[in-house]
């Protein structure tokens, strides 16, 4: 069991939006000793809901026991994990104002995103992409000195 | 109608059918035990710490198969709940546990006896609130009694801050559960069950695997049926036992670490297990990758999350075991129980080559043999509660158990200190039966101050003490696998558990011989009090057969052949 692989998976969690619910959900990835890569939660709009999107890791067999304990816990809706996401991610980065706007501001539109902010000292971009595509992203803009990047961790919706 | 907190809190407890509560009061929680004090519909149980109030909530509810509810305050009372808690919960027994609170305007101020409770107990409990106002009460206590005893049960923690408890509200208990998000599956896959049925029919060497399960789920009787019906043996876990009568013919013997020999040689042979209520937890399993190697599985939860947690089932059926086992009995006529003649012969070979026994060899009394004697002389009369360590597993292996909720013991969270409490608690359930509690003299000193409430209260538990001057399991695994290295385990220095016993006003034996012993039970069970049997046993005697952790079934420790007995 060991041995079987470990893959990258995202899970959607409904629940319902009350108080403490999301330590119930992160204490349980701790207590069992589940990896959380990034984790996103908000409210869904004209419900009593939250949806939260966690990306994990793990074997097909501790996946399936995620997705099984966290629908153990009572304000648990539903849990959803698919393959077939759509998944976006945004990042922001912030840049010395005497890099190149224009340069930064092409590779922000080949990665969906602009330039949001530019102040005296800095400038401040946005990305809206693939977590995968955001990782190039980031790895392209290294030689622009970004002086701090921030991720929303990923979002998605099953098609 | 418009009451206090602390007075939907009783009205609750009454509508609920809560007739024992067992606690211990404190500054938050103040105004409940004062409306406690003005009502007689129920009888509260003072215990002399708090986690004794929840294993004895624990022991009621195992013994009576109702919701055990304990009362604590905050701050330390919580804490000192919580290994109860968490003992409740690994083994799923359905409690309700009210901790007072600080205030409100208090929370977070690091007030006096304030701690996070709710936050310590998310990750020991099925379910846990804190209430915010007093309106919200009769809507959580109704959800926290259905979430305790419904699905898998498990114990539920409530905290109410002492604002909470003096704010007044509607009171209207008739309110509906509306728990879109909490709905157990309890009726079994008719599909599921009839292709598990079909593959018990073609196996061979099929074998029942029993949990504790079973009997939280009252299927006993059922399941009974069903193994006589189909002729196919069964093994117990610990938890399970008494599932099967001692005497049941089809009934192998408990499996695991210290299973009995055929047991686990059973469980290695089958060509099927048929698992109803059992997590195949690794005290059971030994060795995953080893674990019934060459066997199909059936495995009947009523929590999805255990079944292929740990071995993949071929046969997952989720639901309640009664409900499917009684489906199952519907399908099983064209099954021939002489089918798996060769099969039992197989196994009774296995017993037979290495039954569960002990050598009487020394002068002293061995522990075994104080566990058969009781057996003999109270048989069903008793309801048996344990400790911790060897005396519980010489009880699970020994003692023949002939009903389900006869033995109460802490198996998952092995929990020192439950026995006596837990015991007391099985009193105040079943008090026509005589409450043993086989403990050692170790895990007695962990709870020893219930002697008070056990006399206050008249639950006249007989705790026998299999007195080895060790701590002796742990004395056994140095003996073992750290070259007799028996590191702060050797307890020689002891109270005087019969002066002890008196001086809280119960009765004390001391016991060295086989006579004194069957005196002193004859005594105890006469005098109706409290009472410590301290029965000096062999010191060295080791709880065997045994599987190491980690280790096959099939590759036990056994004990080495002797001519007698």
């Amino acid at each position: 069991m060991m041995t079987e692989n470990s893959e990258r998976r995202v899970v959607s969690v409904i629940v319902v939006n009350e108080s403490s619910v999301l330590s119930r959900i992160t204490d349980l990835f701790s207590a069992r000793g589940y990896n959380i890569t990034s984790l996103t939660v908000a409210p869904i709009p004209e419900s009593k809901y939250s949806r939260l999107t966690i990306v994990t890791s793990g074997s097909v067999r501790v996946i399936e026991q995620i997705t099984k304990q966290l629908h153990k816990l009572i304000p648990v809706y539903r849990v959803y994990e698919h393959a077939d996401l759509v998944e976006k991610e945004m990042a922001l980065i912030k840049f010395p104002v005497t890099e190149s706007i224009t340069d930064i501001s092409t590779l922000c539109e080949a990665y969906n995103g602009k330039i949001v902010n530019v102040g005296e000292n800095v400038i401040i971009a946005m990305v809206a992409d693939e977590p995968k595509r955001v990782d190039n992203f980031l790895k392209v803009i290294q030689r622009y000195n970004p002086k701090e990047i921030v991720r929303s961790g990923a979002v998605a919706l099953e098609r | 109608m418009q009451i206090n907190g602390a007075q939907m809190v009783i009205e609750a407890l009454i509508e609920e059918g809560v007739e024992t509560v067992f606690g211990y009061p404190g500054g938050a929680i103040m105004n409940v035990y004062d409306e406690i004090y003005k009502q007689d519909k129920f009888h509260h149980i003072l215990t002399r710490h708090e986690q004794a109030a929840v294993h004895a909530a624990e022991g009621y509810s195992k013994a009576s198969g109702k919701v055990g509810v304990a009362m604590i305050t905050s701050g330390p009372g919580f804490t000192n709940a919580v290994t109860g808690l968490a003992d409740a919960y690994m083994d799923s027994i359905p409690l309700v546990v009210i901790s007072g609170q600080v205030p409100m305007s208090l929370i977070g101020t690091d007030a006096f006896q304030e701690i996070d409770a709710v936050g310590i107990s998310r990750s020991c409990t099925k379910h846990n609130y804190l209430v915010t106002k007093a309106a919200d009460l009769p809507r959580v206590l109704k959800e926290a009694f259905y979430i305790a005893s419904s699905g898998r049960p498990g114990p539920v923690h409530v905290d109410i801050p002492k604002d909470v408890t003096a704010e007044i509200a509607e009171f209207d208990y008739s309110v509906e559960l509306e728990l879109e998000t909490y709905k157990p599956h309890t009726k079994g896959n008719p599909r599921q069950i009839k292709k598990a049925i079909e593959a018990m029919s073609k196996a061979k060497r099929p074998l029942f695997y029993l949990g504790g399960g079973v009997i939280n789920s009252n299927a006993a009787n059922e399941v009974r049926e069903l193994v006589s019906k189909t002729g196919i043996p069964a093994v117990e876990t610990f938890m399970a036992r008494g599932t099967l009568s001692h005497d049941d013919e089809l009934l192998v013997g408990m499996l695991g670490m210290h299973g009995s020999y055929a047991s686990n040689m059973a469980m290695s042979e089958t060509d099927l297990v048929i698992a109803l209520g059992a997590r195949f937890d690794d005290r059971v399993t030994g060795k995953l990758s080893e674990f019934a190697k060459n066997a199909g599985v059936i495995h009947v939860d009523i929590d999805p999350a255990s079944i292929s947690k740990l071995i993949n089932a071929d046969y997952p059926i989720v639901g309640d075991v009664k409900n499917v086992v009684t489906d199952m009995l519907n399908l099983v006529d064209n099954i021939d129980a002489k089918k798996y003649a060769q099969w039992r012969e197989t196994i009774g070979k296995f017993d037979e080559l290495h039954p569960l026994m002990y050598h009487e060899d020394t002068d002293r009394i061995k522990p075994q043999w104080v566990v058969e004697r009781v057996g003999e002389l109270l048989g069903d009369k008793a309801n048996i509660s344990t400790d911790v360590g060897q005396h519980q597993m010489w009880t699970a292996q020994f003692y023949p158990f002939s009903r389900a909720r006869q033995f109460i013991s802490s198996g998952g969270l092995g929990t020192m200190g439950f026995g006596f409490p837990a015991a007391m608690g099985v009193k105040a359930a079943s008090p026509d039966k005589v409450s043993i509690n086989f403990t050692g003299d170790g895990s007695i000193l962990m709870n020893v101050q219930e002697l008070m409430t056990a006399v206050e209260k008249k639950l006249p538990v007989i705790n026998i003490i299999l007195n080895n001057n060790y701590l002796g399991m742990v004395r056994q695994w140095q003996t073992l696998f750290y070259d007799k290295r028996h590191s702060e385990t050797d307890l020689s220095v002891q109270p005087d558990f019969v002066k002890l016993a008196e001086a809280f006003g119960g009765a004390g034996y001391r016991v060295s011989t086989k006579e004194e012993f069957d005196a002193a039970l004859k005594d105890a069970v006469e005098k109706n009090v409290v009472t410590f049997i301290d029965v000096t046993v062999e010191r060295l005697e080791n709880v065997l057969p045994m599987v190491p952790a980690g280790g096959s079934l099939f590759n036990m420790m056994l004990l080495a052949k002797k001519g007698d007995k």
